[in-house]
């Protein structure tokens, strides 16, 4: 059997006493599409920030291709991983946000090779090649030197998402990518991810569109209140819930 | 032509303009006549007129405008104008740097690190520029040598050099005007800093950026836009405020021009030609700030504002294009 790529075992964390994410369980394999739904405040985020460290989980195993995530454990210890490891480990883990974090001082293409040169060190001349070919794939090849306050929503998050493909990670995460649009806009970003999920990337998606979800998720997972109320294949858990609370949300997104 | 029944518009006329814009006429017509009067020199002049000789008062410039022209470039003053130019820079340059470093340790998470910048900050803003410029000036009477060793090992040391090889009269002030301008710009970089989105750090740490990294090429580029307008003002204050080292005995400008006017007791001339040269620089200085800001514009605005060349050109281009369709 082939290790998973992201693997939780109880995870847990806290923001003082604020238990947002009590012990979660979750495994997504490779090239899986994996879909975290949930009302807002159920940890459904947290948890997606925990896989890259942007938050730092407090108890509990979190693997990501095999490897521990945050620590590394020598001798039977558990060592916190230093600021330089964890910046190789997440230059190796692609993130998408919802308010797209583009950065507004760089054009299109600029933000694309900017991680290419500095994290990868690539050479400029490759990585603006790179880049190129990634705006072309989203769709945006001829939008290359505009720049972010230039662009549409929809079309700043498919630049976010090729500044994210451009460091070729193993894992790509999404923290509600549409969340944000115009309700126009939210198609061409869907097209995107659902393309990337056809090529064979393994995806994490937190998200309110459960028709991406029903159409495109191998697997979704269901939080309420930090815990996963409910998963399993989309199509049996949103047509048929079978606990109260999914009832009860599903009753309200669709 | 409109219907007899239309009614005529009459425009709104505005009488006060007329007026405060005669009285503001009046106001600079005199100042430019006080500026370029002349007024009797004590001493006569006298012209023959045939067999008569007629005498009369001499006349001078009220404002001494042929002695400001002759010191204007005097070589004394041009080496006063370099040096206050090579103070200004140097010193601003210790301010930028470690101004930079200390907005970054206020905002560490590091206890200890917000404490010491906050301190720093508490201590040089509180304190007159003029009193730590005496300090650094005065610093061997506390100390007369500065040892490089290990801390609190006297006996083992590396190299010995006097205070006063260290504190010359230039070094003091670049000293004193440096770190007394980190605090303050310290207080600029933080709000700069601060006024970076936070999700601009995720994404940067996202891809795997260092905190260094994401500094360097993300947050502090777009601080900038926050920084220079008001790091333009803090230059333009230190250009000004080197005039307070001539009490150490700094050779500027001001110490310069008082110099001469010592001299020739020509105080009003000389003071002129003093602010006629910090004016120039200010000049320069906020054409160089206006091109930076442009520069750091860069993707925060959809169009960049144009030059005042550009604008000039453009102007004159729709200028032709009206006469053009006028014809």
């Amino acid at each position: 059997m082939t290790t998973p790529m992201v693997h939780a075992v109880g995870v847990r964390k806290s923001y003082g006493a604020n238990e947002v994410l009590k012990s979660v369980d979750l495994t997504v394999g490779r090239g899986e599409v994996t879909c975290l739904i949930g009302p807002s405040g159920s940890g459904k985020s947290t948890l997606l920030r925990c896989m890259n460290q942007l938050e730092k989980h407090d108890a509990g195993e979190l693997r990501i291709d095999g490897e521990l995530v945050g620590y590394s454990l020598r001798n039977g210890k558990l060592y916190e991983r230093s600021e330089r490891e964890l910046c190789d480990d997440r230059a190796a883990i692609g993130m998408v946000f919802q308010r797209f974090n583009l950065f507004p001082h760089f054009t299109a293409v600029e933000n694309i090779t900017i991680g290419q040169v500095k994290v990868k060190g690539r050479s400029q001349a490759d990585a603006t090649t790179r880049a190129h070919e990634l705006l072309e794939r989203v769709g945006l090849g001829a939008k290359a030197n505009h720049y972010p306050s230039q662009l549409s929503g929809g079309q700043q998050q498919r630049v976010a998402i090729a500044r994210a493909l451009a460091m070729e990670p193993k894992l790509m995460l999404f923290d509600e990518p549409t969340s944000a649009l115009d309700p126009e806009l939210v198609g061409e970003v869907l097209d995107v991810m659902k393309d990337l999920a056809t090529s064979g990337m393994t995806m994490v998606v937190v998200t309110h569109e459960m028709g991406f979800a029903r159409e495109v998720a191998d697997s979704v997972y269901f939080l309420d209140a930090g815990v996963i109320e409910e998963s399993g294949n989309p199509r049996e858990i949103l047509v048929n819930p079978k606990s109260e609370r999914l009832q009860g949300f599903l009753s309200k997104v669709l | 032509m409109p219907p007899d029944d239309e009614p005529v518009v009459v425009p709104l006329r505005h009488p006060w303009r007329w007026v405060s814009s005669f009285v503001a006429m009046v106001l600079v017509a005199m100042l430019v006549h006080t500026l370029f009067s002349k007024i009797p020199s004590g001493a006569s002049v006298c012209h023959q007129h045939g067999a008569t000789k007629v005498c009369g008062p001499a006349f001078q410039w009220r404002f001494g405008w042929n002695v400001v022209f002759q010191y204007v470039t005097d070589k004394f003053v041009i080496q006063g104008v370099e040096l206050t130019l090579f103070v200004t820079v140097t010193s601003m340059i210790i301010g930028f740097v470690l101004g930079m470093v200390l907005a970054i340790m206020r905002m560490s998470t590091n206890r200890l690190m917000t404490g010491i910048a906050w301190l720093y900050t508490w201590f040089f803003r509180g304190t007159p520029v003029y009193v730590q410029l005496l300090f650094w000036f005065n610093i061997s009477i506390l100390y007369q040598s500065f040892t490089l060793g290990v801390p609190f090992m006297n006996s083992w040391h590396v190299a010995t050099i006097s205070s006063n090889l260290i504190f010359t009269v230039i070094r003091a002030a670049i000293i004193g005007f440096g770190l007394n301008e980190a605090a303050y710009f310290s207080e600029i970089a933080r709000s700069g800093l601060l006024s970076v989105d936070e999700g601009q750090l995720e994404a940067a740490k996202a891809i795997g950026m260092t905190r260094l990294q994401s500094l360097r090429y993300i947050i502090v580029p777009q601080a900038m836009r926050v920084i220079i307008p008001p790091s333009g003002n803090e230059v333009i204050s230190m250009l000004k405020t080197t005039s307070i080292a001539s009490a150490i005995g700094l050779p500027e400008l001001l110490y310069q021009t008082d110099n001469i006017s010592a001299r020739t007791y020509q105080i009003m001339p000389l003071l002129i030609v003093a602010s006629l040269w910090y004016l120039a620089v200010t000049t320069v200085l906020s054409i160089g700030q206006f091109y930076l800001e442009r520069h750091y514009a860069k993707g925060a605005l959809r169009t960049v504002p144009p030059t005042p060349l550009q604008r000039m050109r453009r102007d004159l281009s729709q200028l032709t294009q009206y006469r053009w369709s006028a014809r």
